[in-house]
């Protein structure tokens, strides 16, 4: 099919972020392609339809943000906060992402093949990350639900005041955060995670990643148990 | 050794220490039981130069007033005029600030849309979400975007009328909110993504941005996201007021939003309360020496908030340069909040033992983060939210909104205003030297203002 | 709040062309700082026995029409140094024989307004109040040339806007640094280091880190030493972008919450707070790109 094309470097991202807000009767199915993003801001926020975006190198800052439905693209790298807070939909980085990637997302997959930055997954709300590369410090802050897999080495403070999110990583993790602990593995989290390498299209084997999940002993205020506060 | 002191010396027995007086000793005896600070709601209960050190200069032989009800006051009020295509326009500079469903019972959200929608005025949603029920109730609602960002979507995001980035409020300036477990229940626990019952604790900083040169680019996401439509708000606790502001007008701020440390919260430390912050007097006249120094009043709209209780409150906000106002714990207090008793089923009943329950009584409680509030306000409790039903609530809320846009108009008309938004410094004098320095305003009697030379 | 730049030119042939390579970069952050400008450039070294100094004349009363000429006659009359000026409105570059000190001691009494930015055998430091494209123009800035260069563009967030607040701050000699973000202890920093005789110039608190640097140099500490020691005594977030006469340094606090991209071929280093600046940068599609990892020091050499 056809791509509809949008210039940022003649347009800017107002007309093309207005144009992609439009009904979703019309835009479900259509393909378009944002050339010269050149790291501009603000690529395809707020999407809420089943629309096909690819975006041609470089996004800034929120590229994605807050998606819905929509299947995003970004050739290249992507700036701050990637798919911050999408709902649903999918957005798939081929390079590597910057801090903050899917914030607080509710739902949907956000992809990242090469390393995410620091804090990518914070305050995660049910959706689902994969990072085919490493992750930053502080990953997993404060994650409340939904799940992330990291194919390569997480940094410090992974999965600090951990709610019910899960995390899955499979190479070094240089430090946990408070309240985080490593599990076992159980048939639930391999079936999940074939599930979710499947779907960013990484080949990696379940069994040799680490359940990190919240000992949840944070969850109550007590004096006693000289808890970080 | 006698046992038996002489009558003269009987008062030195009984002699109070101003700094380990009985509050401070009931401080220690607390933290040595507990081994954790105390957390509570309400704003700062320590006195502090306030509205009440300002009067108003009427009409006199070189001034003259309007009559009341027959000449024309306005109180129209629009915010969110510089970017947006859809500003915000209300009847009265009187607005609800933003208080969370969570801290709220959903009866109390219902009935502040009611009232706010009856008076022509906003109301704002808090950190918890947006509910249903606000937001069919309010004909004006702004939503807040806040480091938790719990509840927080595109979905909302649309169906808001503003949105209000909020950077931390005037009760706890560079804290994030909680909400005790006894008050996460299953509809709050959904709403915030959370285990029931479990104690939560909001962050602090926002998670994909800090600082104001990313606060710009994330203010755009907000437009982007709303196709430039509506105003982006950008609230503030009162620090840095005049920095702040400053910031916030470059980062692209439509309106700015000051919390002062008289405002309000449902739960937090007592030593945030009382001891960060700056009043929210000194807060106005900052805020607005910012708006100047950039030119930038008219364009940017400040809203005030932090203690605002009375009409005369208002007024002088109003006078000292704010373009509305946000009123939190005034509205509580209006649906019931301290009252002694509350009105179900067409009944008017007693709460005298739900507080004694609580170890306080009407006039002094400040126990929202029990969840167990007498009067249904501040409450997740299925039979205790029932205390409060929501035509009833709005009918008292709107009952206070019209007394103080009355209140406010009255004292415009005796300053020669047919519009509030006339009222200016010039309106005023102090009746303390803090509050001449914090209001930049002079001295009763005097033409010295502290800290200014001439 | 702010944006950093920094441009290193490997390939010789380039370096003509740093400036004209450098002003979309400086401008591409003129919205994460819209008030000031600055940069400091890197030249082949004077001989061992010059130096230049960069002297700003923007808060005296002439200003932009300052009489550099009487000056450079004042100064060789006194010290008899040889000097020479390069002038673009209230700025100078003034290039001469001899040690730094005496001359610099000899403009602060001849003209107390006058605000000296740098001295060193290959630094030159230009920086102003007014956007940067506004900035890059006062001193054409697209007609520099040199090996590297530091650049900032600034939001200013607690002190005032004025130019001496204006970033890159210098120490010593060739040594000068850039700073987005915000410290939370400058002022325990100020009153710790001015008993140890560094004084200060004005209260941003980006100088408290410069001075703290020049501190540690003084003492004998080589930078990354010094920046090790930085990360315990400096309080707050940070990129931190410093220029040496052979180096670009670069580095950023455990949060990283304020950002950085790098830019990498054979023939160019390029730093920018956001990618959009180094979007023009040639060849830059088959750059290699990445995030520096907090701190980590940075070191590329000229």
């Amino acid at each position: 099919m056809e791509s509809l094309k949008f210039d940022l470097s003649t347009g800017g991202v107002r007309p093309l972020n207005q144009y992609l807000h439009g009904p979703a009767s019309e835009l479900n199915g259509q393909r378009i392609t944002v050339l010269n993003p050149d790291g501009a801001h603000n690529i395809a926020v707020g999407l809420n339809a089943a629309v096909k975006v690819t975006i041609d190198g470089h996004a800034g800052y929120y590229a994605a943000g807050m998606n819905k439905l929509a299947d995003v693209t970004i050739e290249g790298s992507a700036g701050t906060g990637v798919a911050e807070n999408m709902m649903s939909g999918k957005v798939h980085v081929k390079g590597f992402a910057s801090n903050s990637a899917g914030a607080s997302a509710h739902g949907g997959l956000l992809v990242i093949e090469g390393d995410a930055g620091l804090r990518c997954g914070i305050s995660l709300k049910g959706g689902d990350i994969v990072v085919g590369g490493s992750v930053g410090s502080f990953s997993g802050f404060m994650a409340q639900a939904g799940r992330m897999v990291i194919c390569g080495n997480a940094g410090d403070a992974l999965g600090d005041s951990l709610y019910e999110a899960v995390i899955y990583v499979k190479g070094e993790i240089k430090s946990l955060g408070a309240d985080a602990q490593i599990e076992p593995l159980g048939d639930a989290d391999t079936t999940a995670l074939a599930g979710l390498l499947a779907a960013a299209g990484l080949d990696h084997n379940p069994r040799d990643f680490k359940r990190v999940a919240s000992a949840r002993t944070l969850y109550h205020w007590n004096a006693d148990a000289d808890q970080e506060y | 050794m006698s046992t038996e002191h002489p009558v003269t010396f009987k008062r030195l027995q009984r002699e109070e220490s101003a700094s380990f007086d009985r509050g401070t000793l009931d401080y220690i005896h607390r933290a040595s039981n507990t081994g954790l600070y105390e957390i509570r709601g309400l704003g700062a209960k320590r006195k502090l130069p306030h509205f009440d050190d300002l009067a108003f200069l009427g009409a006199s032989l070189s001034r003259y007033p309007l009559e009341g009800y027959r000449e024309k006051c306005s109180t129209k009020t629009v915010l969110g005029t510089r970017f947006a295509k859809k500003p915000i326009v209300l009847d009265t500079p009187i607005t609800v600030a933003g208080m969370s469903f969570g801290a709220l019972s959903a009866n109390v959200k219902e009935a502040l849309g009611k009232a706010a929608t009856a008076m022509g005025t906003s109301t704002t949603t808090g950190d918890g979400g947006m509910t249903q029920e606000e937001r069919l109730s309010s004909k004006t609602l702004v939503y807040q975007c806040l480091p938790s960002r719990y509840g927080f979507n595109p979905d909302d995001v649309r169906r808001a009328d503003a949105i209000e980035v909020v950077l931390g409020q005037g009760a706890k300036p560079g804290g994030g909110g909680m909400l005790l477990g006894q008050k996460v229940n299953p509809r709050v626990a959904k709403m915030r993504t959370l285990p029931e019952g479990v104690d939560q604790r909001s962050a602090s900083r926002h998670p994909d941005w800090t600082g104001p040169d990313d606060l710009a680019i994330k203010i755009q996401e907000l437009r982007e996201l709303t196709d430039w439509e509506k105003p982006i708000y950008v609230k503030v606790g009162a620090t840095r007021v005049f920095n702040d502001v400053k910031l916030a007008v470059h980062a692209g701020a439509d309106v700015v939003v000051v919390d002062g440390m008289q405002g309000g919260t449902a739960a937090t430390q007592t030593c945030f309360i009382e001891h960060v912050g700056i009043p929210t007097l000194a807060a106005v006249r900052q805020a607005v020496a910012a708006l100047e120094d950039l030119d930038m009043r008219g364009k940017v709209q400040l809203i005030v908030s932090g203690g605002i209780r009375t009409g005369a409150d208002v007024a002088k906000a109003l006078a000292l340069g704010a373009d509305a106002v946000a009123i939190g714990q005034g509205v509580l207090m209006a649906l019931g909040c301290n009252r002694d008793t509350y009105q179900q089923g067409g009944q008017i009943h007693s709460a005298e033992a739900d507080y004694a329950a609580l170890g306080t009584a009407p006039g002094f409680c400040h126990h929202c983060h029990t969840g167990k509030c007498p009067v249904g306000v501040t409450t997740q409790d299925a039979v205790l939210e029932k205390r409060l039903e929501p035509d009833w609530g709005a009918k008292h809320l709107k009952n206070y909104l019209k007394t103080l846009n009355m209140e406010l108009t009255t004292l415009a008309r005796a300053c020669g205003k047919q519009n509030v938004h006339h009222l200016e410094p010039e309106d005023l004098v102090a009746l303390t030297v803090e509050a001449a320095a914090m209001a930049q305003v002079p001295l009763a009697g005097t033409n010295w203002i502290p800290g200014r030379a001439g | 709040m702010c944006g950093i730049v920094g441009l290193l030119l490997k390939k010789p042939s380039l370096r003509p062309r740093l400036g004209e390579l450098m002003v979309p970069m400086l401008i591409g952050m003129t919205e994460r700082g819209p008030d000031s400008a600055g940069l400091a450039v890197f030249t082949p070294p004077l001989p061992a026995g010059q130096r230049k100094i960069s002297v700003y004349s923007g808060l005296t009363e002439d200003g932009a029409n300052y009489a550099w000429s009487g000056l450079v006659e004042a100064l060789n009359a006194e010290l008899k140094v040889q000097a020479r000026a390069s002038i673009k409105g209230n700025h100078a570059v003034l290039t001469f024989e001899g040690e730094a000190d005496p001359v610099k001691a000899f403009i602060k009494a001849h003209g107390p307004k006058l605000h000296l930015l740098s001295a060193g055998r290959g630094i030159e430091l230009y920086k102003d109040i007014g956007t940067p494209a506004e900035v890059a123009e006062r001193y054409q800035f697209s007609q520099l040339s040199g090996s590297h260069l530091v650049g900032h563009t600034r939001m200013a967030t607690e002190s005032a806007v004025t130019p001496d607040r204006a970033h890159p701050f210098t120490a010593g000699e060739d040594f000068c640094l850039v700073h987005n973000g915000s410290l939370s202890n400058p002022n325990g920093v100020r009153r710790m280091l001015e008993p140890r005789g560094i004084r200060f110039e004005t209260d941003n608190d980006t100088e408290a880190a410069c001075r703290f640097l020049e501190w540690r140099l003084r003492e004998g500490d080589d930078l990354h030493t010094a920046l090790q020691k930085g990360f315990e005594a400096l309080d707050g977030f940070y990129t931190f972008l410093m220029g040496t006469p052979t180096e670009l340094a670069l580095i950023r606090d455990p949060f990283a919450c304020k950002p950085a991209v790098v830019a990498e071929t054979d023939d160019y280093v390029a730093i920018a707070s956001e990618f959009r600046s180094l979007a023009h940068l040639p060849d830059v599609k088959h750059a290699k790109v990445f995030e520096p990892a907090p701190e980590e020091m940075y070191v590329w050499k000229a």
